[in-house]
């Protein structure tokens, strides 16, 4: 029996350690990537918002090819924990926020705060629209299964905005944690529909369709950009964020399907 | 049993890894009840939302267990009194679910039961509707939990070994009398503590259900999930929701000790 009771022990341990796994990489990856010199190599530590891992993943390649010894390392993940890292006193030279909610806790931890793209909601549907909707009033048709973001995350607030402002009510299936997770319903085909930006409709590809309504212009978000105050690489900060705010950032930007600000 | 034999005293140097990791695990315990500011604590744990999770969650995970017991029990006995070719490989497929990923298990059921899986036409055809429904909580968490009690139960078993059984049955008892009066009896409590890991594990239960359930107060929204949704907002509600979470897994533990010893 004793044998048997270390065993479960064990398993249960197992158990915690691959849960804990799932939910908390992104988290994580903050702390493994310090700023630093290695040899003759300078490390930039950029902190961006999940949405922006395409477009800053290639203006990063862009970056490095223009800066002799310099590796740009990012940690992309939700606006809200990046902003918890900082304050925690993870180590980042630039941070970009999907909203300006959480460029604003970040307070005095950053300067030189520019507002570098917009993006606005679309609806997602399926590619062959089993619920036939159209518009925005038809998410409110009963048996259409919507999903939101749940308003405690930025694209739920953007979704209650529009809701209020064109008085469309909505009754969601579920309020999901983040974009991602609205996108995987609908692409899987789970949900009818579901409200995200038209930025995630394009990288989706043909998985999913979008379709534009005009009450998304009451919820326009706006993407500020910093450097951080503690940054050991000031000069290099500023000139990535000068990368993404100049032509070169906004033709990248533009291609994802994001706005000018 | 093993506890009457003369104790033989443990290596010294043992003490030191065993008490770090004593610690490793227990200073994040106290981590959490210093962040928590008590002032708030009972409006945060009593709002409308902590008591839906926790109501869901509590009535969630006790019907897992139910399913876990219900079939886990069958399952262990096959793994453990019976001989067939393929039984290693298929133990080890059916205990995945404690090495996967809980996303991943989540991800595997939505292609299953969800509206386009590999079931959910059949499921449409017959009027049931698992996604977005409590029903799908249910069946994330108990994908989940029931290795822990097929290993539990099947150790137990295995150690408890056959000899009662086969005397009972040469005194002429049939296989469900055996079952009934003889091997139940004698698992019971390894039966027990297979069960409080399920409800633990279900209780904690959070990768398989945001993928494949949704998450919607009062209907899928567990109370790990609400944790997580109220950490984007008000990080003193997650820290207290965490609270009330420890309390109940300890209380759940503590409980099964107790009757275990009684």
């Amino acid at each position: 029996m004793k044998r048997w009771t270390a065993t479960t022990v064990a398993v249960l341990l197992l158990g915690g350690l691959t849960a804990c796994g799932s939910g908390s990489d992104d988290s994580s990856s903050g702390s493994a990537n310090g700023t630093g010199t290695t040899g003759e190599q300078t490390t930039l530590t950029v902190f961006a918002a999940a949405s922006l891992t395409s477009t800053f993943t290639e203006l990063g390649r862009k970056f490095e090819a223009e800066h002799q010894g310099v590796k740009v390392t990012f940690s992309f993940g939700g606006s809200s924990d990046l902003v918890a890292q900082i304050q925690q006193g993870a180590p980042a030279d630039v941070f970009a926020s999907a909203d300006t909610v959480n460029m604003d806790k970040a307070g005095s931890a950053v300067e030189d705060r520019k507002n570098f793209a917009t993006n606005t909601l679309e609806i997602a549907v399926p590619p062959d629209n089993p619920a036939g909707v159209d518009s925005l009033q038809d998410l409110a048709t009963a048996g259409t299964k919507v999903v939101l973001c749940a308003p405690e995350v930025p694209c739920g607030s953007a979704a209650a905005t529009v809701e209020k402002a064109s008085g469309v009510k909505i009754a969601p299936v579920s309020e999901e944690q983040s974009v991602t997770d609205v996108l995987t319903k609908v692409e899987s085909g789970e949900a009818d529909a579901g409200l995200v930006y038209v930025t995630d409709v394009k990288s989706a590809g043909d998985k999913v369709t979008g379709i534009t309504f005009p009450e998304s212009s009451s919820a326009v978000n706006t993407y500020p950009i910093a450097t951080l105050a503690n940054s050991s690489h000031p000069d290099l900060a500023a000139d990535f964020v000068d990368l993404v705010t100049g032509s070169e950032g906004q033709r990248v930007l533009a291609g994802a399907g994001f706005a000018k600000p | 049993m093993a506890s009457r034999a003369r104790p033989v005293g443990l290596p010294r140097w043992l003490f030191v890894p065993a008490g770090l990791g004593a610690v490793f695990v227990l200073l994040p315990l106290v981590a959490i009840l210093s962040r928590v500011r008590w002032s708030h604590f009972g409006a945060l744990i009593t709002s409308d939302s902590s008591l839906a999770a926790l109501g869901l969650s509590l009535r969630t995970s006790a019907t897992s267990t139910l399913l876990c017991v219900l079939l886990g029990v069958p399952m262990a006995l096959v793994l453990a009194r019976t001989r067939f070719p393929g039984q290693r490989l298929l133990r080890s497929l059916v205990l995945l679910p404690l090495v996967l990923p809980p996303v991943v298990g989540g991800i595997a059921l939505l292609y299953t039961f969800g509206r386009r899986g590999l079931l959910g036409h059949t499921l449409e055809v017959l009027g049931i509707q698992v996604a977005f429904s409590t029903a799908a909580v249910v069946m994330a968490q108990t994908f989940v939990a029931l290795p822990f009690l097929v290993v539990s139960l099947e150790g137990a078993l295995r150690t408890s070994g056959e000899r009662y059984e086969a005397v009972a049955a040469t005194l002429g008892a049939r296989p469900t009398t055996v079952f009934r009066r003889v091997t139940l009896p004698l698992v019971l409590p390894g039966l027990a503590a297979g069960a409080v890991l399920s409800f633990a594990r279900s209780l904690g239960e959070f990768g398989a259900t945001i993928t494949f359930a949704g998450s919607l107060q009062g209907v899928t929204r567990t109370l790990p999930l609400e944790i997580y949704l109220q950490r984007e907002v008000d990080p003193d509600a997650a820290v207290a929701l965490s609270l009330v979470l420890v309390v109940v897994a300890v209380v759940v533990i503590g409980l099964a000790r107790g009757g275990r010893s009684a």
